[in-house]
């Protein structure tokens, strides 16, 4: 491992680009305030992924010089490294997009937009490269807190529920996590993942623990059956805070998931907890998929389809049985599943906001005639859309592929099933919005400019390219594992 | 001895809160119940501080700074969601 100070840098940036949009409202446009952090960060994720790679080992850093187990570290392995590098990309696109056009007014709810994207940013960055389970707390309190505020940030009524909703789920969720960590503490005395691995035994206290957290983790990825808030909190966010938060807001707490059961309490393939999950999973793309079809707004539409493909991420627990998960290939269908996702979803999301600013509405029955109007715009919802689907060429495709390929190797038939299902009623509902999008009709179209546009497709495209990545076990996702402790600092 | 009180209350709390956020209907009353498992969590992390001191030591401090940032949190939280009601109970609030 090396020692370095970028983990550290890659929190606070936005932090400090928060507390200049806060100092500065009013006198400077928030955008003009907010671009240099992002640059800052988009640079920041992609030097800690250039180290990463280059020297194939976990970037780390001690805060206060204090090791674990009473300091707390911060550590990029090579999933975090590609998580950082995946927030960057969302994060660089949404902000191309949510630029407003030069006479656009300097409102306080666009001040507020860029302030929580920042807030979001720096707490998703520390959820990927936290390592103890008190961080991830915190990681996750930051995210909720400003999660809900970009909910109810357009203050209609719908959203202020909506965003009363997710709270209060999140709320429950964070105070089962909480109640978790105590038993855990209480039964090891050490937070720290690598120092848990050592120690840890699947007895009841410990399996009871991680049972809590797994469920009030749960609650925040919007995993069946604790979905009720998510579709009307995404479908009421303004359309880039809707990217962000379906590409990555709910991945953060999904990743806990996956730490708890892969870096600190590895279990047998065949026990009951990576079979349950990836049970819920199954239902939640089944029933997701057919609601999706069935909703009448667009962007209904895809945070119903966001529910669905979660699912897909849970189905790796069970579908990585050798003694080093990061080795096998469900591990790599499942990262690179919910990397395809987070691009393709955030280029859905804002594809379907520039549809809604230039017809007025969402209405998926009454697109006739975008298609030659906005033909960028769709071209991008269509690249998405084929992600979701699961065809090739796409990062959609070769995740879905390696799940596909591990549930056959494990001989587990029904999740092979459930993830051709998925696909097939994915391709349901997205042709369902293109091909009402391509009938012929001449709508009144607002002028959208073409830099957002662009922004979208690029987006679109890059979830296109993923669909080249080799079809073998990654060796970027493994590097950083197994988890080993610090013993002192280098 | 009081160690064992404590946390059986702390866990009744627990109960008792889940059990009001699962069936009351009403944000208010759910948030209340947030507040209540919170309560029963944080006794908890007390107790789990206290059998530090079987070690010589006056208690342990991580629990103990695990409480105050819970607090911290969920006194933000339950302000943020009081805010959020306070502005949906406001009348003909329509934009």
């Amino acid at each position: 491992m090396t020692v370095s100070l970028l983990p550290v840098w890659a929190v606070l940036a936005p932090v400090i680009g928060l507390c200049a949009l806060l100092l500065l409202e009013g006198r400077l446009r928030p955008e003009w305030v907010a671009a240099p952090f992002i640059a800052i960060g988009l640079y920041l994720s992609i030097s800690i992924a250039y180290e990463v790679i280059s020297h194939e080992a976990s970037l780390v850093y001690a805060l206060g010089g204090w090791l674990p187990p009473l300091g707390l570290t911060l550590r990029a392995d090579g999933v975090g490294a590609v998580l950082l590098a995946l927030t960057a990309l969302v994060m660089v696109g949404v902000s191309i997009c949510a630029w407003a056009p030069a006479d656009g007014a300097g409102g306080r709810g666009r001040s507020g937009f860029w302030a929580l994207l920042l807030a979001l940013w720096s707490a998703l960055n520390l959820a990927f490269i936290a390592q103890d389970l008190f961080n991830f707390f915190v990681a996750l309190e930051m995210l909720s807190f400003s999660a809900v505020a970009l909910v109810a940030l357009d203050g209609s009524r719908d959203a202020l529920t909506a965003a009363l909703r997710y709270l209060l789920f999140a709320l429950a969720g964070s105070v089962l996590y909480l109640l978790g960590v105590g038993m855990i503490y209480g039964r090891y005395a050490v937070l720290d993942l690598a120092g848990l691995r050592e120690i840890a035994q699947a007895d009841p206290v410990t399996l009871a623990a991680l049972a809590l957290m797994t469920v009030g983790l749960m609650a925040k990825a919007a995993l069946f059956p604790l979905h009720l808030w998510l579709p009307p909190a995404h479908a009421s966010a303004p359309a880039p805070a809707s990217a962000v938060l379906s590409a990555l807001v709910v991945k953060a707490p999904f990743l806990i998931i996956l730490r708890l059961w892969v870096d600190l309490l590895p279990l047998s393939a065949a026990t009951a907890p990576p079979q349950i999950l990836a049970g819920l999973g199954s239902v939640a793309i089944l029933l997701f998929s057919i609601l999706a079809l069935r909703q009448q707004r667009l962007k209904l539409m895809i945070a119903y389809s966001t529910l669905a493909q979660i699912g897909y991420l849970f189905l790796m627990f069970p579908l990585m049985p050798g003694p080093a998960p990061w080795l096998d290939i469900g591990w790599t269908g499942g990262i690179l599943q919910l990397v395809s996702h987070g691009i393709a979803k955030a280029a859905m999301f804002l594809a379907a906001g520039l549809i809604y600013e230039a017809l007025g509405h969402d209405r998926v029955s009454e697109l006739a005639g975008l298609a030659r109007r906005q033909p960028m715009t769709l071209v991008a919802f269509a690249i998405a859309g084929l992600s979701l689907m699961g065809l090739p060429p796409s990062g959609g495709f070769i995740a879905k592929l390696l799940l596909l390929t591990a549930a056959v190797e494990a001989g587990a038939w029904w999740i092979a099933i459930v993830v051709l299902a998925g696909g097939i009623l994915a391709a349901f509902y997205v042709f369902r919005a293109l091909g009402s999008a391509l009938a012929e009709g001449t709508p009144a179209v607002a002028p959208v400019a073409l830099y957002r546009q662009g922004a979208v497709l690029a987006l679109a495209l890059c979830a296109l390219a993923l669909g080249f990545v080799p079809l073998r076990p990654f060796a970027l996702l493994a590097i950083g594992r197994p988890l080993e402790a610090m013993e002192a600092l280098p | 001895m009081s160690a064992t009180i404590l946390g059986l209350t702390g866990a009744l709390l627990v109960g008792i809160g889940l059990f009001g956020l699962i069936v009351h209907p009403t944000a208010l009353r759910k948030l209340l119940a947030f507040n209540l498992v919170g309560a029963g969590v944080f006794l908890i992390f007390g107790v789990v501080a206290r059998r530090a001191a079987a070690a010589g030591l006056p208690g342990d401090p991580v629990p103990q700074a695990i409480v105050i940032t819970g607090i911290v949190v969920a006194f933000a939280a339950t302000a943020l969601a009081a805010t959020l009601l306070a502005r949906l109970s406001e009348p003909g609030e329509q934009p």
